[in-house]
């Protein structure tokens, strides 16, 4: 098969960790979008600002941007996944057939 | 556990200890240990098994050979009975001869094979030497010879010889080299190299060989020429000196390799179809081999009757497994139609028997954690019924996090599940076997520690504010611009309901949370080592009892229990009364915050009889009458020194006084009834008699012995209730460690990918996300979890078991065809 490039442990790792993947950051998106507190550290934050609401607004525009990040982290994800579970399938096939 | 004896009909010892081995339920003793190997009743058939596995084991070498698969046997074949042995053997017999002599053949004509392909390219080759020498034709060749002999005489000039043959490759230079010595540089030496390798018939190793001819002059060199061949391994053939001799012997030689081929080819098929009938028996064949070489070595440890009528073994048996012996045995005898049943005799004896707790594949695990310290005492408490929930609920005290626990329990639940399929692969992956073992172990501990983790409100560092925190902000917007922290005072900011289960979320955004959490944690692990403790040693009262040593329970058990409740189930109760008492919303000022006394200081001072004095408004205890209740608490506690030292000597030594001579005639009542046992070994009598009276040990040591022994037990247990109770507090270290570390692995790693104002940090979160992932498992849940299941190990042999567990006992191993053959395997 030509399109096989993983091995059968380097394909079953992708498909457990992109699947661990889709699933935390799925869920650290929703938290960033519903403001989650505990994630404030994590915030892309700059070090000075004029007013509590200028820093207000940051932290938003924080919390969106991380929160889409973490959506579009786990898009990629899912393509792993799909490679991987490509391979993995491969991997079986060519191991039953033989 | 009972020692029974058996008495089995000759004819039917061999089916009955089949039976046997087939229910595994029976450890037999030796009756013959003074008897050497090679004269026992069965050697004669221990060696035909003996044999019949040599047979076995060239059997499956040679199909290894061949590369032919062996099936795995559906369903274990029982052993034979003695007429199947006989067809058996003799079909092994047949079955490895034939293989013998196919072999055998297949190297003869291999051999002849290899001569006629060395001849055939010998033939080939060598027409290209001669094609050479006729071009340049036999004057010049003589010619540059005589050059070169200028000297002697001609007269030795005459036709040129050659030798030519095969010699291997790697034998090359040093064989030219030998030529050119002995001949003095007059031997011309044409060689070319065989492109493919030839195969060695017997080794069937891949030989490079080199065709070369040897010119030369004159008899005398001819045969020296012919004695380094030898030398060397060179095969020589006979090659004809004319062209059209040398075509016609080609075309001879091809034909007689085609037919030899087509023959080898035949012999390789037959002897192929041969293997492939041995293949699918052979692992059966061998399975029942060793079953019934597993029988005659128990029919070896049996005794013969005084008449030469029946077979008299001694066994161990679980009480509970009798009824399955018993209908082994009639078995065994309706099996071999024998009219005599044999019987089952239970025998009173004083031996200490095997320990054997009946495991199943849930308590199997916790069970070899236990006989890893030391196989319990027969009938001692058993450790393992408590380590089922203990061992992993301290371990997830260390490991609270609910993120790595659920990892865990996840693992260990697919092995759980996968049980049946993961089991009947079998590797010899010793990480992996060892985590399979543990499955049920792991499993619980996942469990357990998202338990923690709950309560801890840690998932991969972070809280999760499920129930609603009990804390708000109280203050303004202008306040909160101009302080960099700011404290929250319970009065103001609290709500009075606290947080419904585990620490407030609210403690992950505080500055001082490692402050609070030490505090908490460490008197967490402390009330659990003193409740741990305390449990253990209540459980050497379920020892004493059942060992008749009734005494001890108030001379030792009781002192020790008090000594350590009134000295630390005293401090946590401290704890928890500081916990209940004092409150920021007291109204008494005595009971406010900043008045609550440390329950390390009031313990320290306890122990010394010395007082701090209090902060000015507060007060130095913590009610009314401390100072008093803690001194009776000491004094009494130092009074239970000299029991525990004192109490069990003085008490053995007047008993002894008081029975010496009933325990005189106890001796000689058990000498007599060894005596009507063992009819036939009189002699060899007072060895077991000591090792006997394990039970109650110290009965025959003298006074000093006894008092050294309980001086040193006495220490031990003193300084180990002070020096355990701080072991503990590994809990709360490891713990804390756990919790640091993932936050430091979440900050330094994953925070990488979160900390951009774009969307590239997207790409950077999804490699972030790769690395977290790796060091979260390699790291916090292998490496951290690995640690903490020592700590955990350590917790429960040292500091739990210590208190009552002696673990002296020995492992019953019944006679299990399952385990002898899974032995075997991993050989």
């Amino acid at each position: 098969m030509s399109c096989k490039f993983c091995g059968p442990k380097l394909s079953l790792v992708g498909v457990v960790l992109s699947v661990w993947g889709i699933i935390q950051l799925t869920l650290m998106g929703v938290f960033y979008a519903i403001k989650s507190v505990a994630l404030l550290e994590d915030l892309p934050l700059g070090g000075s600002h004029k007013d509590i609401s200028e820093f207000i607004g940051e932290v938003e525009t924080g919390y969106t941007q991380n929160s889409h990040n973490c959506w579009i982290a786990a898009l990629l994800y899912v393509i792993t996944l799909v490679i991987s579970g490509h391979q993995f399938w491969l991997n079986n096939r060519s191991s039953v057939s033989m | 556990m009972a020692l029974c004896q058996l008495f089995i009909q000759p004819e039917a010892a061999y089916t009955s200890v089949s039976e046997l081995g087939e229910a595994g339920t029976v450890q037999f003793r030796d009756l013959n240990p003074e008897v050497n190997a090679f004269q026992r009743k069965f050697v004669n058939e221990v060696r035909r098994c003996d044999e019949m596995e040599r047979k076995l084991r060239y059997i499956e070498a040679e199909v290894h050979k061949d590369k032919v698969p062996v099936p795995q046997v559906k369903d274990m074949p029982r052993a034979p009975n003695p007429r199947e042995i006989i067809d058996l053997e003799a079909h092994l017999e047949k079955t490895e001869n034939e293989i013998l002599e196919l072999s055998h053949n297949a190297i003869n004509l291999k051999q002849n094979y290899l001569e006629l392909t060395e001849l055939k390219h010998v033939l080939e080759k060598t027409e290209a030497f001669f094609a050479a020498q006729e071009e340049i034709g036999m004057d010049s060749l003589t010619k540059s010879l005589i050059s070169d002999e200028t000297g002697q005489q001609a007269a030795t000039r005459g036709r040129l010889g050659f030798v030519a043959g095969v010699v291997q490759r790697e034998r090359v230079p040093a064989f030219e080299r030998m030529l050119w010595r002995i001949s003095r540089g007059n031997v011309f030496l044409r060689r070319a190299e065989l492109d493919k390798p030839l195969e060695d018939p017997n080794t069937g190793n891949e030989i490079y060989k080199t065709v070369f001819v040897a010119f030369f002059q004159g008899e005398q060199l001819k045969s020296r020429i012919k004695k380094v061949c030898s030398g060397f391994h060179a095969s020589l053939y006979p090659c004809p000196p004319s062209n059209t001799e040398r075509q016609d012997m080609v075309k001879g030689v091809r034909t007689r390799l085609e037919d030899l081929n087509m023959v080898l080819n035949q012999t390789r098929d037959h002897r192929q179809r041969v293997l492939v009938s041995v293949a699918k028996e052979l692992a059966s064949w061998s399975i029942m081999v060793r079953k019934m070489k597993a029988i005659y070595h128990t029919l070896n440890l049996f005794n013969m009757d005084v008449t030469k009528k029946c077979l008299i073994g001694e066994c161990w048996v679980p009480t509970a497994d009798l009824p399955n012996v018993q209908k082994a045995l009639a078995d065994g005898s309706n099996a071999c139609g024998s009219s005599i049943p044999s019987f089952l005799n239970c025998i009173e004896s004083d031996e200490v028997p095997p320990t054997f707790n009946r495991t199943n594949r849930f308590t199997r695990g916790f069970q070899n954690l236990i006989d890893a310290y030391g196989v319990a005492s027969y009938r001692e408490c058993n450790p393992a019924l408590y380590t089922i929930i203990t061992f992993p609920f301290l371990f997830a005290v260390m490991f609270g996090d609910l993120g790595h626990g659920l990892i865990m329990a996840m693992f260990g639940a697919w092995m759980v599940i996968k049980e049946v399929s993961l089991s009947a692969k079998k590797t010899s992956n010793e990480i992996w076997n060892i985590f399979f073992a543990g499955r049920y172990i792991i499993l619980l501990m996942g469990l357990f520690s998202m338990y923690t983790g709950l309560v801890y409100n840690d998932i991969f560092s972070k809280s999760m504010n499920i129930f609603g925190s009990s804390w708000y902000v109280p203050y303004n917007e202008s306040t909160l611009e101009h302080n960099k922290a700011l404290s929250m005072n319970p009065t103001e900011s609290y709500i009075d309901t606290p947080y419904f289960i585990g620490i407030d979320p609210i403690w992950q955004t505080a500055e001082n949370k490692i402050i609070f959490l030490n505090s908490y944690k460490m008197k967490l692990s402390i009330i659990f080592g003193v409740v741990h403790m305390i449990f253990g040693v209540c459980m050497s009262v379920v020892n004493y009892n059942f060992f008749k040593r009734r005494y001890s329970i108030f001379l030792e058990f009781l002192p020790q229990v008090v000594f350590l409740c009134l000295l630390f189930l005293y401090m946590v109760f401290m704890m928890f009364f500081k916990w209940v008492a004092y409150s920021t919303l007291s109204e008494d000022e005595a009971y406010t915050q900043g008045c609550a006394p440390s329950v390390l200081i009031l313990f320290i001072n306890m122990m010394l009889f010395s007082r701090t004095a209090p902060e000015a408004g507060c007060k130095e205890f913590m009610f009314e009458g401390q100072g008093t209740i803690q001194r009776v608490f000491v004094l009494v506690a130092l009074c239970c020194i000299p029991v525990m030292l004192l109490g069990k000597p003085l008490y053995l030594l007047s008993t002894k006084k008081k029975h010496v001579k009933p325990e005189q005639s106890n001796g000689n009542v058990n000498q007599g009834i060894e005596l009507q046992e063992q009819t036939d070994i009189g002699e060899v009598q007072p060895k077991p008699q000591p090792q006997s009276s394990g039970g109650h040990d110290h009965d025959d040591e003298p006074f000093s012995e006894i008092m050294i022994h309980q001086g040193i037990h006495t220490i031990e247990y003193v300084l180990s209730t002070i020096s355990h109770t701080a072991s503990y507090l590994r809990l709360w270290a490891l713990s804390l460690a756990h919790a640091e570390l993932s936050e430091v692995l979440w900050n330094m790693v994953l925070t990488f990918g979160l900390k951009d104002h774009n969307y590239v940090g997207a790409v950077k979160l999804y490699v972030a996300f790769f690395f977290w992932a790796f060091f979260t498992l390699a790291i916090l849940v292998m490496m951290e979890g690995l640690s903490a299941f020592l700590h955990t190990l350590r917790l429960h042999w040292v500091e739990f078991m210590s208190k009552f567990y002696a673990g002296l006992g020995y492992i019953f191993q019944p006679f299990c065809f399952k385990t002898i053959l899974e032995q075997e395997d991993e050989e």
